[in-house]
């Protein structure tokens, strides 16, 4: 599903760069749940936004369900991002001043669904992640946890092939924190890919597959039963 | 084209954002208000002065006699200057006269009509100054020619006299006493100037005999046709050269006859009133540029405060062109609604004050907008809008998502 070939990534600093990615080759196959796990500063976060054509890199090679992604443009990006992948952020990043229905429908907007499919559809993923009852609330009245559900729900709406999620349970207590994880497990039984950047080691044992990044280079890659 | 769930989707971010959305629109609505104020100020300005030269004629030259000021040939200042039945056959016969009259007035005379009296104007006149004074024939005739020539006593009274000395009789074939001598009236005419409709006029030649003016006038009058403005003030200037040479003064004694030319006092009134509808048309586009600036602003203050939510839009499958068009729909919308609302109010404004009577002036009446003028406006505002939108849009569709989505 994903594959990188020595994918090299710098950002400028000052009048030299930084190389946040020193060659990367990763493989990862449809159905798997993977999680990525490093110290702040690895590039586990710059990793995860190329694998979600958020960043682009410097060299190397990049297949993204046996498309090559290299120098797209935005555009084609966007329906790239929309069709198949679903994200996930830290700090939920739901729209404040939509509810949580339209924010769970707000893909679908991108995708060009009328109103009405929309809001139906939102409502089916809400009543999946066990918050049909709160689809007329406001983001500010809910909790982290709430939050994170809906962003999930957000994020599975477009039926993607890959959920990409960058800390997910970093701004929730440990109990959410195991709530969000099942939720996540159970739509990677249904068959989607599921990779998790986290640093959190009970949060990566949870996952099957476990990449660890150090300086920018992937060190081991213990497989977990 | 028009795709309503996209504009819901706009006007649901708008009517959630209030505070934001009101101080964008309150700057464009203010902008408009305010150039649909100066626009129907100017034209009240412009309303009420020409109403003012509607009084008479406007290509008129009036000339009165006057006295002298400077000595002439041995005769000494301070003689008065008569004018004489000579001068108005002169005035009549210059090839740049339209129409012409010559008049003297008896000021504070006496009408009665029954038991009914009071103290009028009597105009002693020739037929054209109808013309002159621009007079509204309400019933009968003028004076005409033949009361001139064969010296009828009839007269052609203003609304004024009648309404305050005929109560339900039609004054036409009565005899009203002027002086004390019997006149027939012959017609009723109005007047914009009320106070020009208390007289009476009579025709000159019977007025010269009955009130023993012999061939004097007090004034004559002409107008000047198609003539232009430069031609009409070399026309009085050749008329006082003529005077002067007739009566006896220095033709550089301003004060021996005046002769007040309308045509290039209405020009200088014309030029005026040009002037500050130039100026108003200015300051009118420098609110618009400053209320488009200020949306300009917003906008981009705007973008930078959405920037999350603009890659989070990007995250989830929102192209480039998306965001552009997001910014500037809602900036066209905002700008459109308030400018309209902004014209609506200007234009209520102006009506209400323009049917306030208390509010009319001798120079400023019925203040109005072109409605040409406001949907060109409206039209400006339209496209000010999706300017103001574009280069904020444009900055915004340029954000890549991971800066936007960066924790800070």
């Amino acid at each position: 599903m994903l594959k990188l070939n020595n994918i090299i990534k710098s950002y400028p600093v000052g009048g030299g760069k930084l190389e946040v990615l020193k060659g990367i080759d990763l493989h990862i196959k449809e159905g798997e749940m993977v999680s990525i796990m490093g110290s702040s500063g690895s590039g586990k976060s710059t990793l995860l936004n190329i694998i979600g054509i958020l960043d682009d890199f410097d060299s190397g090679e990049y297949y993204l369900d046996g498309q090559l992604i290299d120098h797209i443009s935005e555009k084609n990006a966007a329906h790239l991002r929309n069709s198949f992948i679903g994200f996930i952020f830290q700090s939920f990043n739901l729209i404040p001043f939509k509810n949580a229905m339209e924010n769970v429908a707000l893909p679908l907007y991108y995708k060009g669904i009328g109103r009405k499919k929309r809001n139906e559809m939102a409502l089916e993923y809400l009543e999946k992640v066990g918050l049909r009852e709160w689809a007329e609330h406001m983001p500010s009245e809910l909790s982290g946890g709430q939050k994170q559900r809906i962003a999930i729900a957000r994020a599975l709406i477009t039926n993607p092939k890959v959920i990409l999620a960058d800390e997910p349970t970093g701004a929730l207590d440990s109990a959410t924190s195991y709530e969000v994880m099942n939720l996540l497990k159970e739509v990677n039984n249904e068959g989607m890919t599921v990779v998790i950047v986290t640093h959190e080691h009970d949060i990566s044992e949870m996952t099957e597959r476990l990449i660890n990044l150090h300086d920018g280079k992937i060190i081991r890659e213990p497989i977990l039963v | 084209m028009f795709d309503s769930d996209k504009w819901n989707e706009r006007f649901e971010t708008l009517s959630k954002n209030k505070l934001r959305t009101f101080l964008t629109g309150f700057a464009v609505f203010w902008g408009i208000f305010m150039l649909v104020i100066l626009l129907g100020a100017g034209n009240g300005l412009k309303n009420g002065i020409t109403n003012q030269f509607q009084d008479d004629a406007i290509n008129t030259i009036w000339i009165w006699g006057g006295r002298t000021n400077l000595a002439y040939k041995g005769l000494k200042p301070g003689r008065r200057i008569q004018l004489e039945n000579a001068d108005y056959t002169f005035v009549d016969d210059l090839e740049g006269t339209d129409h012409s009259s010559a008049r003297f007035s008896v000021r504070n005379a006496t009408a009665s009509f029954g038991n009914l009296g009071g103290a009028y104007q009597i105009d002693a006149v020739y037929p054209d100054n109808s013309y002159i004074e621009n007079c509204k024939q309400v019933s009968g005739r003028y004076i005409n020619d033949n009361d001139v020539k064969e010296f009828r006593k009839v007269t052609s009274i203003g609304m004024g006299v009648v309404n305050e000395l005929y109560k339900d009789v039609d004054p036409i074939g009565t005899y009203i006493k002027l002086n004390g001598i019997p006149f027939k009236v012959v017609g009723v005419y109005s007047e914009v100037n009320n106070r020009e409709q208390m007289r009476c006029y009579i025709p000159i030649s019977t007025g010269q005999r009955v009130f023993n003016y012999n061939n004097l006038l007090e004034n004559v009058q002409m107008t000047t046709g198609d003539l232009t403005v430069p031609e009409t003030v070399a026309l009085a200037e050749s008329i006082r050269e003529n005077l002067a040479k007739n009566h006896h003064f220095d033709i550089n004694d301003r004060r021996a006859v005046y002769i007040q030319n309308n045509s290039e006092n209405y020009q200088e009134v014309l030029d005026i009133i040009t002037g500050i509808k130039l100026f108003i048309l200015i300051i009118g586009a420098g609110t618009i540029v400053a209320g488009m600036v200020g949306v300009s602003n917003i906008m981009t203050i705007v973008v930078k405060e959405r920037t999350k939510e603009i890659g989070v839009r990007k995250a989830l499958g929102a192209t480039p062109l998306s965001i552009i068009a997001m910014v500037m729909q809602e900036s066209v919308f905002v700008t459109a609604i308030a400018g309209y609302f902004g014209l609506i109010s200007g234009i209520a404004l102006l009506e209400v004050v323009s049917n306030i009577p208390a509010l009319q002036h001798d120079f400023f009446s019925n203040p109005q907008v072109d409605i040409n003028i406001a949907i060109g406006t409206t039209l400006l505002l339209v496209f000010a809008g999706a300017l103001a939108g574009f280069f904020p849009s444009r900055r915004a569709a340029k954000i890549k998502p991971v800066v936007a989505l960066r924790d800070d």
